[in-house]
């Protein structure tokens, strides 16, 4: 019974957390376009926080590098369970262009464990609430 | 026995806690779905809060390495404590003018700064530099907004006569409303910014500002603790413009239908001003909230303190 209430309100109330692993700024630009009255996702009680505590979904955007490996790892292991990571952006699904760089590591769900791979470059605002509803019908 | 089940009933279901909290949590969501319709948006749906609420409270509390844990875990304790308290004070007043005490205006003025310490001594004890930033943020924020509040309050205690509740409502009752006289409209619009500094929210949001230091003093908070602080953020929504109504506007008559009407129209009245001065200006910096509550509000409270005096 506790664990239903409990379940109802994480799919009624994502918060999300933006960890930027050094991305072209591009994919960035459209999770902020996704946060602006246009698409709203408040309706659907997703807000942007600015703490990893507070969060519960990770968007990861851009690809490691060596620099923003172990923080990535280290911003993962701060989020309080249960959490979510989103991929978002063909870079951090799978280092896209980048991968041949001297700087790049290893890809990002070497590092953390990513639920959700959402490809683009970038992706549309539209993507990114389908990817949330998918995420929903996932947890149970 | 029976006079103690009365007051823990009063205390945690009715008129305290548990009524308070839900009561707040619809507070906070009309501010967001006014908030939401002022920036031409949807906005949430009317069980946001509490599904944030149950989230909040099934989610891992971590507690940082080095933090004083006994004090970082308790002190949101003591914010709601606080609340919850004054609201159970101010409601039973409300319900029977009788049940009222010497100075229980001071002592409800008192534990309405719990919240906020609960919020300097949570934020201290996070061991975080910018939870550190902003519980002393908190701390120059009470230091600008308490001298005016207490000069406001006091306008209405100068008029009344007395500093308790309910002579001050019986006075209301056989004059009129606090704010239909020069003084005491003055009194409330100055309380009425004051409010919005106890609230945090915009202009005032500065320990918190989430562009800036992250979440400020609650940065370090998860899962329950953090919906405590939340909680307890909610209730404030709903126990200061119940006092507002109280000290200013007559306070509430529920013994008939239309007191209950008359007071929920107050209410919305208040909330709305609220909302409508979050939304309609930008956050100040700590120097010039200061300056602006030592400045113009406190010179306002005087002059409002000065023509009670003169019996305006
Ligand atoms: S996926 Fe494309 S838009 Fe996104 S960060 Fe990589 S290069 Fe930039």
């Amino acid at each position: 019974m506790l664990k239903k209430i409990f379940t109802w309100g994480l799919k009624k109330s994502l918060w999300v957390y933006h960890a930027g692993a050094s991305a072209c700024n591009n994919c960035d630009i459209e999770i902020l376009d996704l946060l602006t009255p246009k698409f709203d996702v408040e309706r659907f009680g997703i807000v942007l926080v600015g703490s990893p505590r507070h969060a519960d979904v990770l968007l990861v955007t851009g690809v490691a590098n060596r620099q923003t490996a172990p923080r990535l790892k280290n911003l993962y292991d701060q989020v309080p369970n249960p959490k979510v990571v989103i991929a978002i952006g063909s870079c951090a699904c799978s280092a896209h262009m980048f991968r041949d760089s001297y700087n790049y590591v290893k890809p990002i769900d070497e590092i953390i464990p990513v639920d959700i791979y959402l490809p683009g470059c970038p992706p549309k605002p539209e993507a990114m609430i389908d990817a949330v509803v998918k995420l929903l019908g996932k947890i149970k | 026995m029976f006079d103690l089940l009365r007051l823990m009933f009063a205390f945690i279901i009715m008129p305290g806690f548990l009524f308070t909290a839900v009561v707040g949590l619809l507070a906070t969501w009309v501010d967001r779905k006014v908030t939401a319709r002022v920036q031409y948006r949807q906005g949430p749906p009317w069980f946001q809060p509490f599904a944030d609420l149950a989230k909040l409270l099934g989610k891992e509390t971590i507690v940082p390495e080095g933090a004083a844990k006994a004090v970082f875990l308790g002190a949101p304790l003591i914010g709601l404590a606080g609340a919850t308290l004054v609201s159970t004070i101010i409601w039973m007043v409300n319900f029977s003018h009788g049940v009222t005490f010497i100075g229980d205006l001071i002592v409800v003025l008192y534990l309405l700064t719990l919240p906020s310490l609960a919020i300097i001594f949570g934020g201290s004890a996070s061991r975080n530099p910018l939870s550190a930033i902003g519980a002393s943020r908190e701390m120059k924020l009470i230091l600008a907004y308490e001298l005016p509040f207490i000069l406001a309050v006091f306008t209405v205690v100068l008029r009344t006569g007395s500093i308790m509740f309910g002579n001050i409502l019986g006075y209301q009752l056989a004059n009129g409303m606090m704010i239909q006289s020069c003084s005491g409209l003055i009194a409330f619009l100055v309380a009425l910014i004051v409010v919005q500094a106890k609230l945090g929210v915009v202009p005032f949001d500065i320990p918190e500002a989430e562009q800036e230091i992250a979440a400020g003093a609650l940065l370090e908070y998860s899962g329950p603790a953090l919906a405590v602080y939340k909680l307890s953020r909610a209730m404030m929504y709903f126990i200061l413009p119940v006092l507002l109504i109280t000290l200013f506007m007559g306070g509430i008559d529920l013994s008939f239908w239309g007191g209950i009407a008359w007071f929920i129209i107050k209410y919305v009245i208040i909330l709305t001003l609220i909302i409508l001065i979050k939304n309609t200006n930008p956050r100040l910096r700590t120097d010039q909230a200061v300056r602006f509550f030592w400045g113009p509000v406190t010179a306002l409270a005087a002059i409002g303190f000065i023509l009670a005096m003169v019996g305006w």
